[in-house]
């Protein structure tokens, strides 16, 4: 194999890698964060409104590290600068 | 097509117009053309009223400051981002917001408009906020407020782009009517996004304009 075909195969393993550890840890803090939303809405149904809220926004936040994944995973992917 | 990646369409000397260029541009001329027209019927009208009435209840009530000036502008991104996620359903056109130019346009706009309503309200005064507690602390606030820019840009950008890419990888992958339930999925995911930038965009303004407004602590 010549360099090039070394390096396309880093960049591929890398991405997957990339993607599956980078969405491990959102996804358990995502969890965490609909389980206490859903205890509080169980305990004030009331607030059900403004807790809604604060989790979309909330999740929105924490979800956007596993996107910083993807877009380095698609990088690699599809428009790696290292390959010509 | 609906195609994951943005299409060169044609080129004007050195500049590149893609298929976002065209679909946004449009997006914006059709909705511009069907607010006019419906302000023109007093039933479509009142309709419209009341929807924007109870956006603006609901934008209010999410934030403690007074986030009056930065209604209109949230209502328009929530209208907007809709419409452009959306769009990606609609057989031959692809939502412009998978494209990180026009994501990256909308997260400056943003950026922008907290910094823009802050030192109208409160003059350079807003600006203490960096140097606040120490001034140590300086390069690390500009960062954060940079890189809550850049997240936002990235995070429409990355689920759009996601959405569209995942229907297409199916769709050559088995075929037809296979990628539908994906595309549901991306609607919804579309609607939520959509939603999310525009309370986002609010949060950030809100929290420049509530921090500039907090009273000086009394000096000993």
């Amino acid at each position: 194999m010549n360099p090039r075909d070394w390096l396309a195969l880093a960049s591929i393993i890398t991405a997957g890698v990339t993607i599956a550890i980078g969405s491990i840890a959102p996804a358990i803090g995502e969890a965490r964060a609909l389980e206490r939303a859903l205890d509080a809405i169980a305990r004030q149904p009331e607030a059900s409104d403004k807790i809604t809220r604060t989790l979309f926004v909330g999740l929105a936040m924490v979800e956007s590290t596993a996107i910083y994944c993807l877009v380095i995973a698609l990088v690699l992917l599809f428009a790696n600068p290292l390959l010509p | 097509m609906s195609q994951p990646f943005p299409v060169e369409i044609t080129r004007f000397g050195g500049l590149v117009v893609t298929d976002t260029v065209v679909t946004s541009l449009g997006l914006s001329i059709a909705i511009v053309l069907a607010a006019r027209i419906a302000m023109a019927l007093p039933a479509a009208r009142a309709t419209m009223e009341i929807g924007y009435e109870a956006l603006e209840g609901s934008i209010r009530k999410m934030v403690t400051a007074d986030v009056a000036p930065l209604v209109p502008l949230i209502v328009t991104q929530w209208i907007f981002i809709g419409c452009a996620n959306l769009a990606g359903v609609v057989p031959r056109l692809a939502s412009p917001t998978r494209d990180l130019a026009l994501t990256a346009a909308l997260a400056v706009i943003a950026f922008l408009a907290g910094h823009v309503f802050a030192l109208k309200r409160h003059g350079l005064r807003y600006l203490r906020q960096y140097i606040e507690p120490t001034p140590i602390l300086l390069p690390l606030n500009v960062i954060g407020e940079l890189s809550r820019t850049v997240a936002l840009a990235l995070r429409l950008f990355g689920n759009m782009m996601s959405g569209s890419l995942i229907s297409a990888i199916v769709l050559y992958v088995a075929g037809l009517l296979v990628p539908v339930p994906l595309m549901l999925l991306s609607v919804l995911t579309g609607v939520v996004q959509a939603y999310i930038f525009g309370v986002l965009t609010l949060v950030f303004a809100a929290s420049s304009l509530e921090i500039a407004g907090r009273p000086r602590k009394a000096k000993p």
